[in-house]
Order: structure tokens, then sequence, then C-alpha cells
């Protein structure tokens, strides 16, 4: 199968590899996908509690090199973003960023996927952080 | 109306023009000197060899006639050249020329076989009995004939890949009239017990055909010691041609008939009717003669070069898994998964070197290999898997060029990889609740 040449150099030199600290309060981790279906993305993302601006997205991939190719540029489109222009972010848009073929939309699925559930993780942390709300949520 | 005659001949030269403009790969040099990039996928098919193509040649132009031709010598010298290559395809698994029938491949071979057993001896029974790792021209073919009746086990493997003889003598029964198993497998390389299982079948008057495609011309066959009584040989996969394959075919002790399945003028004593592709047999015939002279040296090269790479991968990386026995393999065949790391985006690294992969990304099917999953090997290690296939042509110097590639990409690609991480925290990965997509 041929890659476009932006799947290619997002394989070649992803961006913002790595993890945050998945602990801090300011932190919402993503983990999404299967191993048996032969993809799993982490997008992790570090979000100012002032401004609500996404300051810092970090991600690992195990995946096809459309799989990786997504959730790099998904951590590049979510930066700089508030939380709720984050939600905006369509898989389709993905698509015709990196040119995906039909076979690989799942892969943009899943990225859009990981935004999400990293968003979500991080403002269930804003609930559960409150004192209050965390004795709740223990119970 | 113009326009129309101009774009037949506009038409022809666009393809011309794609042929010279995309050559099939820019060829480099690699620092330690081998040519990138390097064919390591040789159960896919193989190059041929120089030595086949010279044999072959003069069967396109001079000597261009027609095999069933009677009464010329363009028609005899066309017979000739494929009554060699018959007794060479003979001599190299222990069978008499007449026992050879010429095909187009290995498919059209296990769909005679299977099928034209089935037709034949579908009075004596109806049941026939393979393995769940069999290459889809059996299993397809099998599924075929349940549709017309016919009953069908597909024996499990075990955790190695070989079946179970205890178990195939539980599953046959007065009604079985022919069991298929293959010799190696094409994505393992794991060779059955050929042997033992033509005993078995000999005891109870089941005839027995095996799929030999990937075992012919690497590891001896012998079909009468193995006691085979229909066997499927592809021209290809011995650095032959493509498009050419053959059929054994018993004919004494007992003698095994086969109905066609392409009815036409009666060439190959009416069991495959067709002219004979005349240039392809002789080279499948100078394939086996060359395989006859040099297979016992050959395949201990392979299994030299095959070790070399396992040695050189598995000394520098964990968690890297062989998939399938080790004792009873293939020489040239390494098939290993590498967890954590997907085998497409593994082989997307290692763009230089053309290997296969049992990722479901890698497959029309988008499902993981069906051998891997038969072997147990979890879903997640057959996505991981790569299929390294040694062959003629590799050299030492290529080999440890895979190896310090494969082994790079792999570190790579686990740094980037979320089971790694939680793996290295001590994260049990199968105890994860995944949030399906």
């Amino acid at each position: 199968m041929a890659y476009s040449d932006k799947v290619l150099d997002h394989y070649s030199n992803p961006r913002n590899v790595g993890s945050l600290d998945k602990s801090s309060p300011e932190v919402g981790t993503g983990l999404v996908g299967a191993p048996e279906c032969g993809d799993v993305m982490k997008l992790q993302i570090k979000v100012n509690p002032q401004t609500n601006i996404i300051e810092d997205a970090k991600f690992k991939t195990f995946g096809c090199g459309s799989a990786i190719a997504s959730s790099s540029l998904a951590t590049e489109w979510v930066k700089g973003k508030t939380v709720d222009e984050a939600l905006q972010i369509k898989n389709t848009e993905i698509v015709k960023e990196l040119s995906l073929p039909p076979v690989k939309i799942h892969c943009s699925v899943l990225a859009e996927d990981a935004i999400r559930a990293a968003i979500q993780d991080w403002k269930k942390k804003q609930e559960t952080g409150k004192p209050v709300a965390a004795a709740v949520a223990v119970q | 109306m113009s326009t129309d005659v101009k774009s037949i001949p506009q038409g022809e030269d666009k393809l011309q023009q794609r042929k010279s403009e995309r050559p099939i790969f820019e060829q480099t040099i690699s620092p330690n000197g081998v040519k990138l990039p390097i064919y390591m996928d040789n159960h896919a098919t193989t190059p041929m060899d120089p030595r086949v193509l010279e044999e072959m040649l003069p069967y396109f132009m001079e000597k261009f006639g027609n095999a069933a031709s009677r009464n010329h010598s363009f028609g005899w010298v066309g017979e000739e050249g494929v009554e060699t290559a018959r007794e060479r395809v003979a001599r190299l698994i222990g069978a008499t020329s007449k026992e050879i029938i010429f095909t187009s491949g290995a498919t059209e071979s296990d769909n005679l076989a299977i099928k034209g057993v089935a037709e034949m001896y579908k009075e004596k029974g109806n049941h026939i009995i393979t393995a769940v790792t069999e290459h889809k021209a059996v299993l397809d073919t099998c599924k075929r004939l349940e549709k017309y009746g016919y009953r069908v086990t597909y024996m499990a493997v075990q955790k190695d890949g070989l079946i179970d003889l205890e178990e195939l003598k539980r599953v046959m029964d007065d009604k079985t009239i022919l069991v298929t198993i293959m010799a190696a497998n094409n994505e393992i390389g794991v060779v059955q017990p050929i042997a033992e299982i033509g005993k078995l079948c000999r005891e109870r008057g089941v005839i027995f055909h095996s799929d030999a495609t990937q075992a012919v011309g690497k590891i001896p066959i012998d079909v009468n010691k193995m006691n085979i009584d229909v066997m499927s040989i592809s021209a290809h996969k011995m650095y032959g041609p493509k498009g050419v394959g053959a059929l054994y075919v018993r004919r004494k002790n007992p003698r095994v008939q086969i109905s066609a399945i392409i009815d036409g003028g009666g060439h190959e004593r009416g069991m495959r009717s067709g002219t004979l592709n005349v240039p392809g047999i002789v080279g499948l015939g100078k394939a086996c003669a060359i395989a006859s002279e040099e297979m016992a040296k050959e395949s201990c090269k392979m299994a030299g070069l095959r070790n070399r790479l396992r040695d050189k991968i598995m000394s520098r990386l964990d968690e890297v898994y062989i998939n399938g026995s080790w004792e009873h393999r293939l020489p040239g065949n390494l098939n290993i998964s590498f967890a954590y790391v997907e085998g497409e985006s593994l082989l997307m690294g290692i763009n230089d070197i053309a290997v296969s992969s049992g990722s479901a990304c890698t497959s029309a099917t988008l499902e993981p290999s069906y051998v891997l999953k038969a072997l147990g090997t979890g879903d997640d290690l057959a996505h991981s898997s790569i299929r390294f296939g040694i062959g003629r042509f590799n050299t030492e110097a290529e080999v440890d060029y895979v190896a310090d590639r494969v082994v790079e990409t792999v570190s790579r690609l686990r740094e980037l990889s979320p089971l790694y991480e939680m793996a290295k925290e001590g994260v049990d990965l199968k105890s994860v609740k995944w949030a399906a997509e």
C-alpha cells in the first residue's frame, strides 16, 4: 500500500511522543483501542486550569503507520486549543489532512476517540478533584 | 469519432510510460555494501534462477511447437521438452514420469486433487480430513465440497503448528476417502509428519494428498517412502516461473484415479485438458533438476542464514517469540512476533526489506493471520508477526543488514508503544479492560 507523504512524515518524525504525569490534576489521559484489534492509542493533554487551554499533548501508539500518523497529528491539533475547541475536531478532517484510504479510516476514528477520552478524563478530574466531590466518588 | 480512434494508441502510450517511469524500486547500496531493497519474502515467490530462464528461452521462439502436435517436428520438439521436464520433476520426488500431471500452479493442483478424488471416490465415502492451517487453496476447495454434500473435518493443530496423529486416527471413519495435509506451511514453515500421516492413511486405505508447494525442492520428499498418493507442486516457489505447477498422482500400490475438473482435448492423460505451457513446464523441470542436485547443500546454507538472523535479532531484543515448531521447520523460514509492535508499522520502518506480516492491516480481510490464531498465538502477537523467507540468493551481509534494521525499528516503535510502556510499568495487559472502538 502506498502511504501519503504526510503519513510517512508523521511516521518517521512523530510529533509529541511521550507521556505526561497521569496523576496530575491538570492532565487528562485517553487510552483507546485494544491490542487484539491491532491498535491502541494513548493520548494525554495538559490543560491550563485558568484558561482551559491545552498547553501540552503527548501520545504513544501501538498500530499501523496510519494510526501513528493520526495520533501524532491529533496532538499537534489539540495543542493551543481550548478543551471545547478540541472536542470539535472531527475524524474526517484527519482523513483529509493525511489522505487516508478507506481501509484506514478507523485509525482517524480512533484518534478522535482518543482526544475525547483524554478530555473526558480531565473533566472527571476537575469534578472529583474538588474535595467534596472526591469523597462522593469514593462512596 | 476521431478522438476515439486516437485514444487507443494514446492509452497504450500511457501504459508504456508508466512502465518506464516506475522502476520496481530505486536501487541503493547500504553502508555494509548490500544492494537495497533486499528480497526476503521467498515463501511468496522466488526470483527465477538464471539457469532456469536459459533453459526456457528457446521454447518461446524457435521451439514454439504445440506439444500435442503429433505429426511434425515442431510438435515433437515441444513434446521432448515436456517429457524431459516430466522426468526431472518425477526424479526429485521419487516418482515415475507417468505420474506427473502439469497444471497452471499449486492452486489448480490442489483443486484438481481434492475435487478430483472427491468425485472419483464418492461411491466409497464422502468424508474428507484436512487441517485449519492449510492454504486457502485447500480450505476453500473443501468448503465448496461441503456445499455439495461432502463432510469435512478441519483438524486443529497443536501449539507448535503440528497436527496430532492420535487425533487424526480418531477422526478417520469408514466414510473417509481423503486426507489432505500440507507438507510445509507457507506462513510458519512448520513441516508436518508427512511419512507418519501417509502410513496411517495407507493402513486404512484412505487417499493421502499433500500440498507440498513450500516443501518440494527445499526438503527431501519421497512419495513412496512417505506413502503420498497425490501431491501438489509449484514452480515459482522453487526458482522457476510463475503460472506452472504439477500434480503427482500415484499409478500403482495403489493406483489412484482422479476426475478431471477441466475438460477438453484430453491432454495429460485426460486429467488436465488444455495446451501445455511448454516454456513454463521446461522451466519447472529445470528448477527440479537444480533442486535434485543442490538441495542438500542449499538447505544447510539456508538454515545457517536463518539461524544467524534469529540469533542477531533475539540477542538484542526481549519479548520476541518464534511462531511454530523450531525443530520441524523449513530451513529458510523465520516467523517471529515482536511484542508491543504492530506488524504493518514495522514493515513501514523496514521498507527497504521485502518481508510479510501476519498483521490484519496487511491482509485483505482485515483479520490477523488465521494460521497464527490456530496456534493459539493471541491476536495481539499475530498482529506483531513478521515472516522472513530466506532464499537461494540471500547473503550473509543481507541477513546482517536486515537484523540491524529490524532491531533498530522495533526499538524505535517500542518507544512509541503505549503497550510497551504499560508492560514496563508492570501492568498486566491481559487484565486491562480495553475500550472497544
